[in-house]
């Protein structure tokens, strides 16, 4: 039942990443990954909720947790997109990529976990 | 050398290409499908690995760090493929890179994990682990497109 849950939280959340960042990298002409940095902050500020909210062991943990964030966010991508803005001369927006997506992502976690608790605790 | 220059045809985001007029607004349903799939298929990799190799509270999540820094190896390679190499089939990335590898790797884990340590009170594994996956995740991804332009390389010299 558990691989159900993580399999249909994956199906949905890996197109929500692509439509996601194709809707916002739409919106400016620049080659830097706000896409990629929303989904990735938004997934971990969704996972803690849950994390705070919940045990690893449950099916909301499953289907939310492991299936939708996993795939909503990426490290792939991240990882891809730094190596190739440092590839294209742009050392500095890679950096602010690495430390804005870390740093946020990290905030959104941390934020996600405590508001999960006071709720569901 | 010319494995080891930058590709300019290679885009910054592995997931989109809004160089492409179509992928802009369009909804291609295979191409959704492709995704979704391969998220499915990404996301049950990650689950078994994880289970097989659980993390105790405030140790290395090794799990995680193995899944994102081979993940970032085989992006890298993939991209390099499907620029130059395997440049008509038209799902291959958005099913092995946007779902296969987008649904492998997790970045929400991974800050939950750096929050989890610090919570734990070990503040300098969380820095460790931190700054190990993304700098083990970067070099993955060099390795993985500079191994794939020799390949292409030689393939094509």
């Amino acid at each position: 039942m558990t691989l159900l849950f993580v399999a249909i939280g994956a199906a949905l959340g890996a197109p929500a990443r692509y439509l996601t960042d194709r809707a916002i990298q739409r919106l400016h002409s620049g080659h830097f990954p706000f896409g990629t940095l929303t989904v990735n902050v938004a997934g971990s500020l969704v996972l803690g909720l849950v994390a705070g909210g919940t045990t690893t062991t449950t099916g909301v943990y499953a289907l939310v947790g492991t299936g939708f964030c996993g795939a909503l966010t990426t490290y792939s991508t991240f990882g891809y997109e730094t190596v190739r803005l440092l590839e294209q001369d742009a050392p500095r927006r890679a950096l602010a990529n690495a430390v804005v997506s870390i740093a946020a992502g990290l905030g959104a976690a941390a934020a996600g976990v405590a508001i999960g608790a006071a709720l569901w605790q | 050398m010319r494995f080891t220059e930058p590709e300019p045809g290679l885009p910054t985001d592995s997931d989109i290409d809004l160089e492409i007029p179509s992928q802009r607004t369009e909804t291609h349903w295979p191409v959704i499908g492709a995704i979704s799939a391969g998220g499915v298929l990404g996301a049950l990799a990650r689950y078994g690995i994880s289970q097989a190799w659980p993390t105790p509270t405030g140790g290395f999540p090794w799990a995680t760090f193995v899944i994102n820094v081979t993940g970032s190896l085989l992006i890298g390679a993939l991209m390099v493929v499907v620029t130059d190499i395997f440049t008509r089939q038209r799902l291959l990335r958005p099913f092995l890179g946007v779902g296969v590898l987008g649904g492998y790797t997790t970045f929400s884990t991974y800050a939950v994990e750096i929050r989890n340590l610090i919570a734990a009170g070990a503040p300098g594994m969380a820095a460790f682990y931190l700054v190990t996956t993304l700098a083990a995740a970067c070099v993955a991804v060099f390795v993985g497109m500079t191994a794939a332009r020799a390949v292409t390389w030689l393939v094509t010299a």
